[in-house]
């Protein structure tokens, strides 16, 4: 084919153009060939491309675009119609592509804007991401601080020392130079450097409050970075150096009279210190955003943490007192409740002794009615008992006189022993049964002491001597011949013990001694219940009867002297004896104010009886004052007085009958005068007793008196004179006197009464007055 | 028996006369006095009593009567009136005598005036009493029986 060599075109005139347009074409050929190639060869290299059909289709595009161009510049020139032939077709096939590709990339350009979005967001994400994971590492980092600042001062309450060991933690933690606290003053007006880090007593730097630095930290929970050259920075003396940057905080502090125990104060205190953080000078260090925010934590807690402490201490302590009220209140509760158990147990008791107390009365009234019958019982037999009993003894030593056959002597001897026995037995137990009643009364005199140690001793001797018994009798030479006491019942005593003595003994001798117990004595160690006290109108007669017979077992002494019982051996069985005796002389010595025992070494050492009794001494006694006087004896026979020749003198008829009939009812002889001339011519030497009455006005009986003590100049044979009057004035009393009567009986006098006063006149030949 | 009744409504009437006042403990002693050997001792000092006051009182109304008043008479009469009546035991008659005394020392005529009709009135009074029971005493005499003694507690 003679195809066109039209490789080398003509060029014609306007040919530049051509080239241009050749080149041109040429050049866009090559970049749209190269493009797609480049293409392929990035979307290999890279992994993902979820695009790709979109890129074959991009580069068939391409490729076509390309070969339009290039078979473009084969039209330049005269061209054959297959080339026009291939241009169309691939012109035709770039149209259908570039419309495919158009209408593809209106799905896809979306997609892929889209796509941009989301990796932007995602980025955006990530950078969120990083800024959310730096926040939290500061806070942990805080925290981990604060915990340990806590650690630090948890042992401790002072906020002092948290104060400090807080400026000691973060200059430690933060590696700051100087850390300062401002407090405020009391007045609120000034801060004052209380504590620093570097030097330990911080002198009282103050700076006014009111600073424009200091309200810029106040106003701002934040910490601010501050000038090193403001005031409260200014607490290192200025070196050469580089100050390193200063950040202040706030630090609130609580009063401890906000709080609620439930609930934390908000920190609306206005009240605030002022904490200063240096760093080193020269370092070039930089406060970091985390360092600051542990500083403002910090700085927020730490008087929240000593405001914990100090409630928490608040709280105890108020828990402590609650505790310590409590424990008291039931104390007292447990106090009450004691009382209350004692009240009760006392009121308890109290019945309960109410109950034994009427109990006891009742036994004591029945015991009462009992010894009353016993006693009214034992007076009536006694007294039955004793008629008969007289009239054996008496009636047996009647016949004991008469002539008797030996037999019938022995008889009547038995008869008389066995009787005395009884009737002694029959005095005994009536003397017992008073004794114990205690209604025995001593029946006190004055008598004469050797005489009855003589009695006693006569009494014995015929006994020891048919014994062949030597009794010697030995009274010591203070002893007082006369002494005031019970004497049948001292005698009675005596007797007993020296009888005992004897009746106990088979032979050897029988010792009876008797002195006055001196004071020494008197408190005897076997005796120590007794304590006698000696005095002057008294003294105590102790005796001791020694005798050498079968003696006593120890064990059997204090049996001795309870009544009924006796020993058992045989030995005192056969000696008779009721048991009585010793008790007997026991009550006696009792009533005499002293003491009995009985010591003995044992069975066939003897033994020695002792008692010690209380007696008066005569002399120093002042007989009418004392109840020591005898009584008189109130017989009731009507003739007390016989014959004694009375004489009465009353001018009143009726009181003089009276007294008459009282007189002659008492076995008087009476005369009776009307006046005092009468008295006076009738009054003789025969009459004992003048009676008169000094009753009348006028000195009439007193006249009378002296006169008779005129009269009769002797005085044993003045009669008594006795005045009788219903005066009871102590100046008619003192006129008896005076006139020398004898004593003054008041009107109306009574039967016993003038029994008495005449007894009395006539035993001691003076009265006082009988009223 | 009757013996009895009359002895009860004796031991009765002597305690109410000691209730009453009339008698009190010196006529016990009188009582006391009598025996076999003085029977009627009692009866006799009373009786001596009623005629001695009879003359005493008498003797204090002419006393009063008189212009001049004698009161130291008027005093011993009255003094022996009172010793009689407490010799025997005759209470009120005293008492009387006792307010009668102190008007005389003091010499005051009407209280004299008032105290003698007063004594007057406590003589005839008991001079009464006296009478039932000594004739209540006869009645037991009469029949036979014994004057019961009073046992009293004063």
């Amino acid at each position: 084919m003679d195809s066109c060599n039209c490789i080398e075109p003509q060029w014609p005139p306007d040919d530049l153009l051509m080239k241009y347009q050749y080149i041109s074409d040429f050049f866009i050929a090559l970049a749209y060939f190269s493009i797609p190639l480049e293409l392929i060869y990035f979307v290999k290299k890279s992994a993902v491309f979820p695009y790709r059909w979109v890129l074959v289709q991009f580069g068939a595009f391409i490729v076509l675009c390309g070969a339009t161009h290039l078979i473009n510049l084969w039209t330049f020139t005269m061209h054959t119609r297959t080339v026009a032939m291939v241009m169309t077709t691939a012109k035709v096939f770039t149209a259908v592509v570039s419309c495919a590709t158009a209408l593809m990339l209106v799905h896809i350009i979306p997609d892929l804007l889209s796509v941009k979005t989301r990796e932007l967001f995602l980025k955006n994400k990530a950078a969120e991401l990083d800024r959310e994971m730096g926040l939290i590492r500061t806070q942990e980092e805080t925290g981990r601080h604060v915990r340990m600042l806590t650690h630090e001062i948890r042992s401790t309450l002072d906020r002092h020392t948290i104060l400090k060991t807080t400026l000691v933690e973060l200059g430690r933690t933060l590696a700051l130079e100087e850390c300062a606290l401002w407090m405020p003053t009391r007045t609120g007006l000034e801060l004052q450097l209380s504590y620093t880090l570097r030097q330990q007593n911080p002198v009282g730097y103050t700076v006014p409050i009111h600073l424009p630095v200091i309200n810029q930290v106040f106003s701002s929970s934040h910490a601010v970075k501050i000038s090193p050259k403001c005031p409260v920075a200014r607490i290192r003396p200025a070196g050469k150096y580089m100050p390193g940057e200063v950040v202040a905080v706030r630090v609130p502090l609580l009063h401890l009279s906000n709080f609620q125990i439930n609930d934390w104060p908000e920190l609306s205190t206005k009240r605030y210190a002022l904490m200063v953080l240096m760093l080193p000078s020269d370092s070039a260090r930089q406060w970091h955003v985390h360092e600051l925010e542990l500083v403002e934590v910090v700085a927020d807690q730490v008087t929240k943490f000593v405001a914990l402490r100090l409630l928490h201490m608040f709280q105890i302590s108020m828990l402590l007192k609650a505790l310590d009220l409590y424990i008291s209140i039931m104390n007292q509760v447990a106090v009450a409740l004691s009382h209350a158990a004692i009240l009760e147990e006392s009121m308890r008791a109290r019945d309960l002794l109410m109950e034994q107390n009427v109990a006891l009365d009742l036994a004591r009234r029945e015991a009462e009615t009992a010894i009353r019958a016993r006693n009214d019982f034992l007076a009536v037999m006694n007294h039955e008992m004793r008629t008969p009993m007289h009239a054996i003894i008496a009636l047996s030593s009647l016949l004991q006189e008469t002539e008797l056959t030996p037999e019938q002597r022995l008889m009547v001897e038995t008869i008389l022993k066995s009787s005395n026995l009884l009737s002694t037995l029959i005095n005994d137990v009536l003397d017992l049964s008073r004794l114990e009643d205690g209604s025995l009364q001593l029946d006190l005199g004055t008598f004469n002491l050797f005489a009855v140690f003589r009695e006693v001793l006569n009494l014995i001797k015929p006994i020891a001597s048919v014994k062949k018994l030597h009794v010697s009798l030995n009274l010591a030479p203070d002893l007082p011949e006369y002494a005031i006491g019970d004497e049948k019942r001292l005698m009675q005593t005596i007797l007993n013990v020296v009888g005992n003595a004897v009746k106990f003994s088979k032979e050897g001798s029988i010792s009876i001694t008797a002195f006055v117990a001196k004071s020494e004595l008197l408190r005897d160690s076997r005796t120590p219940e007794f304590f006698p006290v000696p005095s002057d109108n008294h003294f105590y007669l102790r005796v001791q009867v020694k005798d050498s017979g079968v003696g006593i077992s120890p064990q059997d002494i204090p049996k001795l002297f309870t009544k009924f019982a006796q020993t058992q051996s045989t030995a005192t069985r056969n000696s008779g004896g009721s048991g009585l005796g010793l008790a007997i002389c026991k009550r006696f010595v009792n009533l005499m104010e002293g003491h009995i025992w009985i010591e003995s070494e044992g069975l066939g050492k003897g033994c020695t009886a002792i008692f010690m009794v209380k007696l008066g001494i005569p002399e120093r006694l002042n007989e009418p004052k004392l109840p020591f006087m005898p009584k008189v004896p109130t017989n009731h026979g009507p003739t007390a007085f016989p014959g004694l020749k009375v004489l009465v003198m009353d001018e009143n008829g009726v009181s003089r009958m009276v007294t008459k009939g009282l007189l002659v009812h008492l076995g008087c002889d009476v005369t009776m005068v009307s006046s005092s001339e009468e008295c006076l011519r009738v009054v003789s030497h025969e009459h004992k007793v003048v009676f008169m009455d000094v009753c009348v006005p006028g000195m009439d009986g007193y006249e009378v008196a002296i006169r008779i003590n005129e009269k009769f100049t002797k005085c044993h044979e003045r009669p008594i004179i006795v005045a009788l009057t219903g005066n009871t004035e102590k100046v008619t009393k003192e006129n008896c006197m005076r006139v020398g009567m004898d004593g003054i009986i008041l009107k109306p006098v009574s039967l016993d009464k003038m029994r008495s006063v005449l007894s009395d006149l006539l035993e001691h030949r003076v009265l006082f007055e009988a009223i | 028996m009757e013996l009895v009744q009359i002895q009860r409504r004796l031991v009765d009437y002597t305690k109410s006369l000691f209730m009453e006042g009339f008698l009190d403990a010196q006529f016990l002693q009188l009582q006391q006095l009598q025996d076999d050997s003085n029977p009627d001792f009692v009866f006799e000092v009373v009786s001596l009593f009623f005629e001695d006051s009879e003359k005493l009182l008498n003797e204090l109304t002419i006393a009063l009567d008189q212009p001049n008043v004698d009161f130291k008479k008027l005093d011993s009469h009255v003094h022996q009136l009172k010793g009689s009546s407490s010799s025997i035991g005759a209470q009120r008659v005293k008492n009387a005598c006792i307010a009668f005394r102190n008007y005389c020392d003091v010499q005051n005529i009407e209280g004299c005036l008032t105290c003698l009709q007063q004594v007057k009135q406590e003589c005839y009074l008991v001079k009464n009493k006296f009478e039932t029971l000594f004739r209540l005493e006869q009645q037991i005499m009469a029949s036979g029986g014994s004057v019961p003694t009073i046992e009293l507690g004063f």
